[in-house]
């Protein structure tokens, strides 16, 4: 028996073969982490024990427990003066990733394009093919720091575009958008009439400036799906836990899918999200200037070290150039070069982007001892195998 | 609190060379902050934690918690009679609380036997001390935000998206 077409036609991660090597071998520094190394707070397990203790175990609604609905609209509120409806305009998920499925597949019709930026997080193009669109690939580049700009934007658009996608702070390169360029980015989408999926799990960790939810921008409210959760701020990967918030009839259509897939999030992790939500922020605080520490240090290494690495302005990625090192060699290459010689391992750019062949992924999701480790075993290996 | 403290705090053995690279800031003038820090006693001092259980010979070091009752002197407070207290080499920390009893003490010793003999020849003689009960520590489990534990097994898998 064949599967199904769709599935097949997906390109197998050519990475996959790279990650077996990685996972197989044994005393690795790694800095191929996409997730917090610190434990979720305290108190937040602390809650999902006590739910469990007191007979939590049952399905929820189907859109999450109200209590968390409110808390997290009230959150908004609160945080970016953003306001929803808690009941038709919010969705608990199975993380973001699960919400960012929904969307594609209530929105799409076979063959409708949708635009995704280039480099980005390995799941958009796939889940777009999955729900039978088209991703139309918006190639951004290093000198302008892999921004996102009409500029970029219209060169890629063509007929029968219905949505684009928009990730910031940006996983694999960090990049992030003030409300000025955020602006621009609004102005694009409203002149061809494009939703928006606006992945913003990385929000707690913008650095430089105050992140800015796209749907805060004047209009953008009503064409913007917001998606966000738990597991970065907080450090709850685990938990799998996960929202979107945007207009009520796409919300109500991908509550469709939802209940019929999913039935609800794991009460378990909606009793503990609750708790991140109402006592949460000082531990985010903590751990997002514990991560800024590390993305100065980083960043500075890689840069002495004569890879041209931009300072990314969130999440906790650095997006480093390999090709000044003139190793003569592809990301790929070298990420197994350098896992085998000095047993570092990173994820090569290609993962993200067609384009990426040049650079690599370094996460600082890390502890500053692996940190440092890690950068005398690079220099050490540089020193050696440097023309 | 300021950076380079936080740093410190942290892991006291972070160079300024590192500091400057977390920071941001030059070199020199890391140092420069730091040796002010030093001068001024805002640093008081650079020491290693050590789980006292993990090094070979110091198992029968014990530690006991001492609540000291004293009476306070007219002019200096407890301040002259805390002073001939931590004085002594077995007193390694020592605090004025408030509640019950006035002192805090921690005091420690190569066997139950010599810190038994502190506090009844030492400690209960003096003067002002109205009275003192004495805890044996029997575990350390966390101490100034470190938790105690043999190193865990890594939980994260080595490479994700």
């Amino acid at each position: 028996m064949q599967v199904a077409k769709a599935v097949e036609q997906i390109p197998p991660s050519g990475i996959r073969a790279f990650f077996d090597l990685v996972m197989g071998m044994k005393d690795v520094i790694s800095l191929g982490v996409g997730e917090p190394d610190f434990v979720t707070p305290w108190n937040i397990r602390e809650h999902a024990i006590y739910s469990l203790e007191h007979g939590y175990t049952t399905y929820t609604s189907n859109k999450g427990m109200p209590e968390l609905r409110k808390d997290i609209v009230k959150f908004l509120k609160w945080r970016y003066d953003l306001e929803y409806d808690w009941d038709k305009e919010m969705l608990i998920t199975v993380g973001a990733s699960e919400a960012m499925d929904l969307v594609f597949r209530a929105i799409l019709n076979p063959g409708e394009k949708v635009l995704v930026h280039e480099p980005c997080f390995v799941a958009y193009a796939p889940l777009v093919t999955l729900a039978g669109g088209v991703a139309v690939p918006v190639v951004t580049s290093a000198d302008q720091g892999f921004k996102v700009t009409p500029k970029v934007l219209e060169r890629a658009w063509t007929k029968g575009v219905k949505a684009m996608i928009l990730n910031y702070p940006c996983n694999p390169t960090g990049t992030s958008y003030t409300r000025n360029e955020l602006l621009a980015i609004a102005k694009f989408a409203k002149k061809h009439d494009l939703l928006v999926v606006s992945d913003e799990i990385y929000d707690e960790l913008t650095y430089d400036f105050e992140h800015t939810p796209l749907a805060t921008l004047p209009g953008m409210k009503a064409r913007t799906v917001y998606l966000n959760g738990f597991s970065k701020a907080y450090a709850m990967t685990g938990f799998r836990l996960g929202w979107a918030a945007g207009p009520e009839h796409i919300l109500a259509a991908m509550t469709k899918i939802h209940q019929y897939t999913i039935m609800c999030a794991p009460i378990t992790s909606q009793m503990a999200g609750r708790e991140a939500i109402r006592n949460g922020a000082k531990e985010v605080q903590a751990m997002k200037k514990e991560y800024d520490r590390r993305r100065h240090f980083i960043v500075t290494s890689l840069n002495e070290m004569g890879m041209d690495c931009h300072m990314p302005q969130g999440a906790f990625y650095a997006f480093p150039s390999i090709k000044g090192l003139k190793l003569g060699m592809s990301s790929m290459d070298f990420a197994k070069d350098l896992l085998e010689k000095e047993k570092v391992a990173l994820v090569p750019g290609n993962a993200f982007g067609s384009q990426c062949a040049d650079h690599i992924r370094i996460s600082y999701a890390s502890s500053y001892d692996n940190l440092h480790a890690a950068v005398v075993r690079m220099k050490h290996y540089l020193e050696h195998h440097r023309a | 609190m300021e950076d380079i403290l936080e740093i410190l705090i942290n892991d006291a053995r972070t160079s300024a060379d590192e500091i400057a690279k977390m920071t941001g800031k030059p070199v020199a003038a890391v140092k420069k902050q730091i040796k002010q820090y030093e001068q001024d006693g805002t640093i008081v001092h650079y020491k290693a934690i050590i789980n006292p259980e993990m090094v070979e010979g110091n198992q029968n070091l014990v530690r006991a918690l001492i609540q000291v009752s004293i009476t306070p002197q007219k002019d200096v407070g407890f301040d002259h009679i805390a002073e001939r207290i931590y004085n002594f080499a077995e007193v390694k920390s020592c605090y004025l609380v408030s509640g019950s009893y006035d002192l805090l003490l921690v005091v420690e010793g190569t066997s139950i036997q010599t810190v038994a003999e502190f506090v009844s020849s030492k400690l209960s003689p003096m003067e002002n001390v109205r009275q003192t009960s004495t805890h044996f520590l029997l575990k350390k489990y966390k101490d100034d935000g470190r938790i105690f534990k043999v190193a865990q097994r890594q939980k994260r898998l080595n490479i994700t998206y």
